[in-house]
């Protein structure tokens, strides 16, 4: 570590100003700051004390993000050969996903150091975060090309091009799968690419579910296989991250005792799909749609719900800013994605879909919150 | 009015006061018309045909033209001519005029249109209005052009028709390119439009209280 500190005081006075490299100032703070806790102190008021800044709540997502992206690798090998042991699955999966993540973070990386330069501010941290829940939410085999272009189109369109971090509507990452969602509609859906193998095709529950029209959505999920507990676990076909809904949980737990993510906006996606689950199926005997008999159980462990609504539903930046509004947020997006899976075959997966929504309504949740707390308190002080 | 006066008349629209990416005009068709070159290329002469022609003949009459009852006049003359040149299209474009379908039609609400009518050539000589529709409807078609390029170049690989990407590139000849689907989309349009809005206000530094 005193190496590294020594090395990096050496480089300083190329980067500061005067230096030959100081147009490239930001990506010496950006390396100095990842390594160690920057000595500036505020000079005005408010002083808030406080050992954790950006960067380490940033590095707390990416721990919260372990389990499922190891459990991710290994899955990945695992949906290849089931036999294979522990080691030769993390080998596989691992050769699939690591090229995901590298690019992802290289390309993207690049995108934001362009930006910084130009902009002349610091590299935004909020990239550790979206450079690896991008890759965690494809397919293992998708072309790595299209990585790199949904990731440029995330950071770009998705951030940059309204001021970057901080000034984001929409959760870049989310952005970018949805580019190359709509733009290669083949690599991300259907049957064939949720395995390495190219001889095997592998349905997800949500797309078995919906694979026969009028026959009965909960006998198909079992029908090809998969039972709750199987889906909880996630040794499933699936995207990277998403199939294990333990592990998800788990970095649920590292969020949720940090308070990094704010455990409202969680409890009110649940809450939102458990209520429009249980509508859907007390309307499922009326109706020739079987998909509105999917319990809220298996709505909870099928798919990406579980994942979006931990990882990317409670990013703070897009999400909604009140407790209030948070609660309604949450809400917002479990209803929406109940009802996108439901009622629009055409898109099984309604969690990518429901969180973009909720982040284009989280402003005026919001503005109403606090519109109707200044109501309160006039009315408060005319009673007075 | 200077030679000056009538070059700006001109050559405004085409970038500082562009219909599209400064007024924000003419959405609708623009992305309508644009998954291909050639669509956007006789809808751009559509309305270069139309705006000149609207123009010219609103300046013509607007001594003539009662002040309360000018839109339905204008509207007149429009769609007459919208219906004329719709009429040409179906006679001698046929597959064209059937892929470009209501949106030929559509030029009679097309904001450009009446909007160029009612603030210029209501005001001013028949020749100074002629030139102003021109310039407006270049600006249009210029926009179109940009956007249809992008469109077809990325969502089917060819412009005009003629292939660009060579074919051994893609999947189903043994490479490794698939075209994207989004620039066939609408969204796709509204993305360009964006990024063309995006490099003309760096370039110009325009921007909007």
């Amino acid at each position: 570590m005193k190496a590294l500190r020594k090395f990096l005081d050496g480089v300083e006075p190329h980067f500061s100003e005067g230096g030959k490299w100081s147009r490239l100032a930001p990506l010496y703070e950006m390396v100095d700051t990842i390594f160690f806790v920057p000595g500036t102190v505020t000079s005005t008021a408010p002083h808030l004390r406080d050992a954790i800044d950006i960067k380490r709540s940033m590095f707390t997502v990416i721990v919260a993000l372990m389990p499922a992206l190891i459990f991710g690798i290994y899955n990945t090998g695992y949906q290849v050969s089931p036999d294979a042991g522990f080691l030769q699955n993390m080998l596989t999966g691992g050769i699939a996903i690591v090229p995901l993540i590298l690019v992802s973070y290289i390309v993207g990386g690049l995108w934001e150091l362009l930006f910084a330069v130009v902009r002349k501010h610091e590299v935004n941290e909020g990239f550790l975060v979206t450079g690896l829940l991008l890759p965690m939410t494809l397919p293992p085999d998708i072309p790595l090309w299209m990585v790199a272009l949904g990731i440029s189109f995330g950071v770009v369109i998705g951030k940059e091009v309204t001021g970057g971090t901080g000034y984001n509507v929409f959760n870049p990452a989310l952005v970018a799968r949805a580019f190359i969602f709509f733009a290669y509609p083949g690599e991300m859906s259907g049957d064939p690419v949720w395995s390495l193998a190219d001889d095997l095709t592998a349905a997800t529950p949500l797309a078995a579910a919906s694979s026969v029209q009028g026959a009965d959505a909960v006998a198909l999920v079992s029908g090809a296989g998969y039972s709750i507990w199987d889906m909880f676990l996630g040794l499933i076909p699936g995207s990277v991250g998403g199939t294990s809904t333990l592990a998800i949980l788990s970095g649920a737990v590292v969020l949720i005792a940090t308070r990094i993510a704010n455990w409202r906006i969680m409890a009110g996606g649940v809450g939102g799909m458990v209520a429009a689950a249980l509508l859907a199926n007390a309307l499922a005997p009326a109706s020739q749609n079987t998909m509105l008999s999917l319990s809220p159980l298996h709505h909870f462990v099928m798919g990406g719900f579980a994942f979006g609504i931990v990882f990317m539903a409670t990013d703070p930046v897009s999400a909604a800013q009140t407790d209030q509004g948070r609660w309604i947020y949450g809400f917002l997006i479990g209803v929406l994605c109940v009802m996108i899976r439901v009622l629009n075959q055409a898109f099984v997966e309604g969690i990518m879909l429901s969180i973009l929504l909720g982040n284009a309504f989280a402003p005026m949740i919001d503005y109403f919150v606090l519109r109707q707390n200044i109501a309160k308190r006039q009315r408060a002080y005319a009673k007075q | 009015m200077a030679i000056k006066n009538k070059i700006d008349t001109f050559a405004g629209p085409l970038s500082r006061s562009n219909p599209i990416t400064t007024q924000v005009l003419g959405i609708c068709s623009a992305l309508a018309v644009t998954v291909k070159m050639d669509t956007a290329l006789v809808m751009s002469g559509a309305l270069i045909f139309v705006l000149v022609g609207s123009n010219t003949i609103v300046s013509a009459l607007r001594n003539l033209i009662p002040a309360r009852v000018r839109i339905i006049a204008m509207l007149t003359v429009i769609a007459t001519l919208v219906i004329f040149i719709d009429q040409l299209l179906k006679a001698y474009l046929y597959d064209i005029s059937k892929q470009l379908s209501i949106f030929v039609g559509l030029i009679i609400t097309n904001c450009i249109v009446l909007g160029r009518a009612e603030a210029f050539a209501l005001k001013n000589t028949m020749w100074e209005s002629a030139l102003d529709g021109l310039g407006n409807a270049m600006g249009y078609g210029l926009i179109l052009l940009l956007v249809s390029a992008a469109r077809e170049l990325f969502g089917n690989g060819s412009l005009l028709g003629f292939q660009i990407v060579p074919d051994f590139l893609y999947v189903e000849h043994g490479g490794w390119y698939v075209n994207n689907g989004l620039m066939l989309l609408a969204p796709g349009a509204f993305i360009i439009l964006g990024l063309l809005i995006w490099l003309q206000r760096t370039v110009t530094g325009y921007t909007e209280d």
